[in-house]
């Protein structure tokens, strides 16, 4: 009995350093890596060998295609190099940049990874983990085929730390062609026009402006697309530079206008998502809608052709764009290979291989237009001539925690449509960022 | 909190056969116990040696998390890069200055009241319906039972879809269609996308599927009850009211304060069901503060006001189970 008790002591213990052991074990393993991929960026990976690690989170649909063309581009060239598609899937990205951040503060980066363009690159301190991609915009001449206000957006302490690859639009305005012809309308070019088709559309029992808020988002999203129209161009780009005060008239009038907006929705638009509103203009029941130009996609899946596009109310000439983009961590595996694929994403190969299964245009202003839809080709032709602005609920103009304050107080707009507590809320959220004072 | 009882357990577990296991040694052992505290024996040391990993464990992913989750609270971190500059309680102001936060509370409350109401009457009627010796009992009870088989997730999307209450423009549909046709189309409304309704549309799903778990908690409660005492109420004069009034339902107060902790906890709690369920709903109706957590940590990245309100929820929980555990101990330690 009492060796019995010994041995159980002896097995305990041991069971004990074990743990010990395995607890101590993992912080020292962590850093490992940190240090461990910066011998690589020196060595010189095999010129068309090895391996490339592309991280996103394009898991489906057009997007899963046009990346997969992308592939096929890269290998026509560097046919050695094998490729691992390393994606996380889910909640529109939210999922990947964690996995992402881990990675890259853990010191295991993939090779290259997709952010979107403009502000969120800073959510990964580029000075520290980033490569800046200067020399290969310069060797490679994307100064000359990127728009300026593309360019100015990307850059960011001085320095471009990812490479675009498709534009999408959020400003446009969706409208069904066979009750705006049934009604003999015109689509709206300002608010006041926009009052007028939809009351028009009112007496005749039709859904004026299709809306479905149900995550939240798609509110903010339009009412972006009114600051745009309301303060214009450099007004919009200023809320989130700081130049333009949220305490401004203009900000009170825009939240009027979209207060009197709201007067003209369906009566579900709380149950639908973006996509489920839309099923208003298929069916003919519903005459506008202001989303993104993922609609376009969503529309021709749907086999549904009967519908026109507009920029949203005010916002003509001016393009709300969103970017994905790729950037490159310092002290990949393989530099050379991913080197080689910043470049072919930036080329007009890519960019022609990428865009039309994506249902985005070109960042560059050269692709080969035939390639793309109608819709595409007018919103390329914007894009060429129009001032650019970041959209805020797409990542491009704000830091994230203040992007999604400026949502919640947007979502709970619809409902209280309290214009003073909502401005004075909106201007809260820019101070939490530190942008106001 | 669960940690502390289980390791109390096995304590005592293990002091009984050390009893044993000494009173036979006695003789070997003489002098042994006087020079050795009476706490060390290798008994003990063996149980705490058994327990230890565990310990470790728990201190480490429970308490040290929960530690480390206050301490997070108390900081600016507010971006994918953590940032511990301590900025004092200024996290918790500013969440309780927020509107989504405070309709967030409002609607906590409101939930957990409207569950705890109908979970247990619902629960206490169908137990004592089926108590009454009915036939094909076991099938009712499974019946009733199987809600809880199911996953939040998938109550929270059937519920969504019979509680969609469609539109004037393209029709009812759901539980409001079958309003319509059986003619009791005053009855419809927006549901969870009636900003005066929001949450209480949870209510029902979460309703449905909790109530058949009461009952069957209730219903052993009522199988445990002998007989007897009904008997005696009966002869005293009683009627079979007042034997359920004044016999019954006090011998169920243990389990009543069973299902409330349980459920309550649980309703303080509750994110997957209302995720897939109404999400935030119209002016965040439906939102609750788990989601909002979620939500500002991993979608805004707002790690010290994620971490503010899991501290608050924590707090909340605590007032609801340490009185339990306080309650539960000291009769334990009474028997």
């Amino acid at each position: 009995m009492f060796r019995n008790t010994r041995w159980l002591i002896l097995l305990s213990l041991a069971v004990i350093v074990l743990v010990a052991l395995a607890a101590c074990a993992a912080p020292t393993a962590a850093p490992a890596p940190t240090t461990a991929p910066a011998a690589p960026t020196t060595a010189p990976a095999a010129a068309g060998g090895g391996k490339l690690e592309m991280f996103s989170w394009w898991t489906a649909g057009g997007e899963a295609e046009g990346l997969a063309g992308m592939y096929a581009a890269y290998k026509k060239l560097y046919p050695n190099v094998e490729i691992v598609n390393a994606t996380v899937a889910g909640g529109a990205g939210t999922n990947a940049k964690a996995v992402m951040t881990t990675r890259l503060f853990g010191g295991d980066p993939p090779d290259s990874f997709q952010v979107h363009a403009g502000l969120e690159v800073a959510t990964y301190q580029p000075d520290k983990y980033l490569q800046p991609l200067d020399s290969i915009f310069t060797s490679e001449g994307w100064d000359k085929v990127f728009p300026k206000d593309l360019l100015t957006l990307l850059s960011y302490q001085g320095h471009y730390w990812s490479v675009p690859v498709n534009i999408h639009r959020a400003n446009v305005l969706w409208y069904s062609k066979k009750v705006f012809t049934d009604n003999k309308l015109d689509p709206p070019k300002t608010f006041d026009d926009f009052f007028k088709v939809a009351d028009a559309l009112k007496a005749k029992g039709i859904v004026p402006f299709v809306l479905g808020d149900k995550e939240g988002w798609e509110s903010a999203h339009v009412f972006e697309t009114v600051l745009v129209g309301t303060l214009g161009a450099d007004g919009y780009r200023g809320l989130w530079t700081g130049k333009t005060a949220w305490t401004d008239p203009k900000v009170t009038d825009a939240l009027n206008t979209y207060k009197k907006m709201l007067t003209y929705v369906n009566t579900d638009h709380a149950a639908l998502t973006w996509d489920g509103a839309g099923q208003y203009l298929i069916d003919g029941k519903g005459g506008m809608e202001i989303m993104g130009d993922w609609e376009n996609g969503w529309f021709q899946s749907k086999n549904y052709s009967d519908y026109g596009w507009a920029p949203a109310p005010g916002n003509s000439g001016i393009f709300d764009a969103l970017s994905d983009s790729f950037a490159m961590p310092k002290g990949v595996k393989n530099a050379d290979n991913a080197a080689n694929w910043i470049k072919l994403a930036g080329s007009k190969a890519g960019q022609e291989a990428f865009n039309p299964k994506k249902g985005s245009i070109c960042a560059r202003t050269d692709c080969d237009q035939s390639l793309f839809n109608p819709y595409l080709q007018s919103a390329a032709k914007d894009w060429q001539s129009n001032a650019l602005v970041p959209s805020v609920v797409h990542g491009a103009a704000a830091i994230e925690s203040w992007a999604t304050k400026y949502k919640d107080v947007m979502a709970l707009f619809v409902t209280s449509g309290d214009v003073a507590k909502t401005q004075s809320d909106l201007q809260a959220a820019c101070k939490d960022a530190g942008v106001c004072k | 909190m669960p940690g502390c009882l289980a390791l109390q357990k096995p304590e005592i577990a293990m002091a009984d056969p050390s009893a044993s296991l000494s009173s036979t040694l006695v003789r070997s052992t003489y002098v042994a116990p006087k020079r050795r505290s009476r706490f060390l024996t290798s008994d003990r040391i063996i149980a705490f040696l058994l327990i230890a990993p565990s310990l470790l464990a728990i201190a480490i992913f429970v308490y040290g998390f929960i530690a480390f989750t206050g301490f997070a609270s108390f900081t600016k971190w507010n971006s994918l890069i953590p940032d511990f500059t301590l900025v004092g309680i200024s996290n918790f102001q500013k969440l309780l200055d927020t509107t989504r936060f405070q309709i967030d509370l409002r609607n906590t409350v409101t939930f957990t009241i409207l569950f705890l109401i109908l979970c247990l009457s619902l629960g206490l009627i169908l137990a004592v319906l089926l108590d009454q010796r009915i036939r094909g009992e076991a099938i009712f009870r499974n019946i009733f039972l199987f809600p809880l088989a199911v996953s939040y997730i998938v109550t929270g999307v059937v519920w969504r879809w019979l509680l969609n209450p469609g539109s004037a423009e393209l029709g009812a549909t759901g539980v409001n269609l079958l309003f319509d046709k059986i003619g009791l189309g005053f009855l419809k409304n927006g549901w969870y996308t009636d900003p005066n309704i929001g949450i209480k549309a949870v209510v029902l799903a979460a309703t449905w599927q909790m109530s058949g778990y009461v009952m069957a908690m209730y219903l052993a409660g009522l199988r445990g009850i002998s007989d007897d005492l009904r008997e005696a109420a009966r002869v005293d004069g009683a009627n079979e009211f007042q034997v359920y009034r004044h016999i019954i339902l006090p011998l169920l107060q243990p389990i009543t304060l069973g299902a409330v902790i349980i459920l309550g906890h649980m309703s303080l709690k509750i994110f997957d069901l209302v995720v897939s369920m109404t999400g935030s709903g119209p002016g965040f109706s439906s939102d609750v503060p788990a989601f909002y957590m979620f939500d500002t940590t991993f979608r805004g990245n707002n790690f010290a006001q994620g971490a503010g309100i899991a501290v608050i929820l924590l707090v909340m929980v605590a007032v609801l189970i340490v009185p339990y555990l306080i309650y539960s101990t000291r009769t334990e330690a009474e028997t």
